[in-house]
């Protein structure tokens, strides 16, 4: 049983989690100002419009700062410690809060080329990490 | 422009003795420590007409600290900025007695470690909200220590800072607490080996780098300059005050190395009319030893990207070039709990300024630099205090 946090899709981010249990990596974005919109919000930070659409991005991006997490500090991730906690810079611009998966954790260093990995935890949820790009 | 410079005082200061475990409730230790800096003061309880304190234990706590040791204010609130919530009240105190408002006011915080609200329940991180959405599936550790080690891993990709010049902040500290009776480490000085010795939590922090909670708490009062003039104790004049906040995630920090310190810093600079040259003593916030680094970094005490090489070259103790917490700092002392932590900072500076330091007494201070951090290098305020 997938004891560890799930996300509560609400009416704002649902379009977020449908677009990745269908593994593809969708960001709202401004129609007014093309401000990609991360998290999602019912109005853009930058302008404020409300006026937003959901779009389908790259998927690459880059490790902007990472963390090994030595010690679980939220129940569930006891057995999988030491892993990677990061901030990814997607190629679009953005940067979202995810784990860094498929290397050693001493491997992983800040501006390292990355690539989305949808990791389906359970029947309902997908969960967005990331995964470096073999060359 | 108008400005706070010289409008308000600080003229009483209390800090309860650090503890791992106590039978006292927060509310009775927040009344506690209020009444020893109403003594300090040398004030009558009835001569205090504004009450500034922490969220406590709820919504509604400056009520009822208020009510629970009969203050009757004119002007109340509670400062919710976290770990800046202490510097944030001196300023709104001054401003509220500038405002004629009121005169004297008393700023509390303290808490018992085992009533301190469970993460879970904090706004910010609560079920359904972003963070519990978008950080918590992905297992950040133990609230905040992720967010400090994501801002420390990129400092050293930046500009090549190390963990022993991290560790060097934590052993200076240790220093200052050693000549600190009341440090929770008094008498146990550490080394830069002791510190890359002691467990990684989460790269590159190593357990030496955080803070250790605790059950305490400090208040102080601030008055009029009129009344400044006439206190028991020597005056610490507010000279500056800045507040400056970018995010509340560090996951959507605009940047992970230039933090809000440096809004904050440069506001209270220009209204003090002075340079970081100038100061004789800081205490800037300590959660981590990351964060000592980097405040000092945008406070203007060194270049940006030089922080490293600062604190491994200058002595940060009450005896060095640039006394940094005297007392030990919340890393030493350890971190009261209730946003107690940062309130230590505004008393020390206090204590060195009016020359109350005892054995770590820094030699004839005229002017302080304090700061506070609330979240992870989210919303920062600091101060110039000064004689």
């Amino acid at each position: 049983m997938y004891t560890k946090p799930l996300p509560t899709p609400s009416r704002t981010s649902a379009e977020f989690w449908k677009a990745a249990k269908r593994h593809e990596l969708c960001l709202q974005r401004c129609r007014d100002c093309r401000y990609y919109i991360v998290y999602p919000r019912s109005f853009c930070p930058q302008c404020l419009s409300s006026n937003s659409r959901w779009e389908k991005v790259s998927g690459r991006g880059t490790v902007y700062s990472y963390t090994i997490v030595r010690r679980a500090g939220i129940p569930g991730f006891e057995k999988d410690v030491p892993y990677v906690f990061a901030i990814v810079e997607l190629d679009e611009g953005p940067r979202m809060a995810t784990n860094i998966v498929g290397i050693e954790p001493e491997r992983v260093a800040i501006g390292m080329k990355v690539e989305v990995f949808f990791d389906d935890v359970t029947p309902e949820i997908t969960l967005v990490k990331f995964k470096p790009i073999r060359s | 422009m108008s400005s706070l410079k010289g409008k308000a005082a600080i003229v009483g200061i209390a800090d309860l003795k650090p503890t791992k475990s106590t039978e006292e409730t927060s509310l009775e230790l927040t009344v506690k420590v209020a009444k020893m800096a109403i003594q300090d003061a040398g004030l009558d309880k009835g001569e205090i007409d504004g009450l500034l304190t922490n969220p406590g234990a709820g919504t509604f706590w400056s009520s009822v600290v208020g009510e629970y040791m009969h203050i009757y204010p004119n002007y109340s609130d509670v400062v919710d900025i976290g770990g800046a919530s202490a510097c944030g009240m001196v300023w709104r105190a001054a401003a509220a007695i500038e405002a004629g408002l009121c005169h004297t006011v008393l700023c509390v915080a303290a808490g018992n470690l085992r009533e301190t609200r469970p993460e879970g329940t904090l706004v910010s991180q609560g079920w359904g909200s972003m963070r519990a959405e978008f950080e918590n599936p992905y297992g950040p550790m133990g609230g905040v220590n992720s967010g400090y080690a994501l801002l420390a891993q990129r400092h050293m990709y930046e500009y090549g800072t190390t963990s022993e010049q991290l560790a060097k902040i934590a052993v200076d500290q240790r220093t200052n607490a050693c000549a600190n009776p009341d440090a929770m480490f008094y008498g146990k000085p550490i080394t830069i080996a002791d510190v890359l010795n002691s467990p990684l939590i989460s790269d590159p922090l190593h357990m030496l780098d955080i803070v250790m909670p605790c059950s305490g708490g400090s208040a102080f009062i601030i008055t009029s300059a009129k009344r400044a003039k006439k206190a028991a104790q020597p005056q610490v004049w507010l000279l500056g005050a800045g507040e400056y906040r970018t995010h509340d995630s560090i996951v959507y920090a605009p940047s992970l190395t230039t933090t809000p310190a440096k809004g904050s810093a440069e506001m209270a600079f220009r209204m003090a009319q002075v340079t970081p040259e100038q100061i004789d003593l800081v205490e800037p916030y300590d959660c981590y030893t990351i964060i000592v680094l980097v405040t000092l970094e945008d406070a203007g005490f060194c270049k940006k990207g030089q922080g490293g090489k600062f604190v491994e070259e200058t002595d940060l103790t009450y005896k060095g070039q640039l006394p940094c917490n005297t007392h030990g700092g919340q890393l030493s002392v350890g971190q009261a709990g209730g946003l107690g932590g940062g309130m230590s900072h505004v008393t020390e500076a206090c204590r060195q300024l009016m020359g109350r330091g005892g054995a770590r007494q820094v030699a004839n201070p005229k002017l302080a630099f304090v700061n506070g951090n609330g979240g992870v290098m989210s919303e920062h305020c600091s101060l110039i205090l000064g004689v």
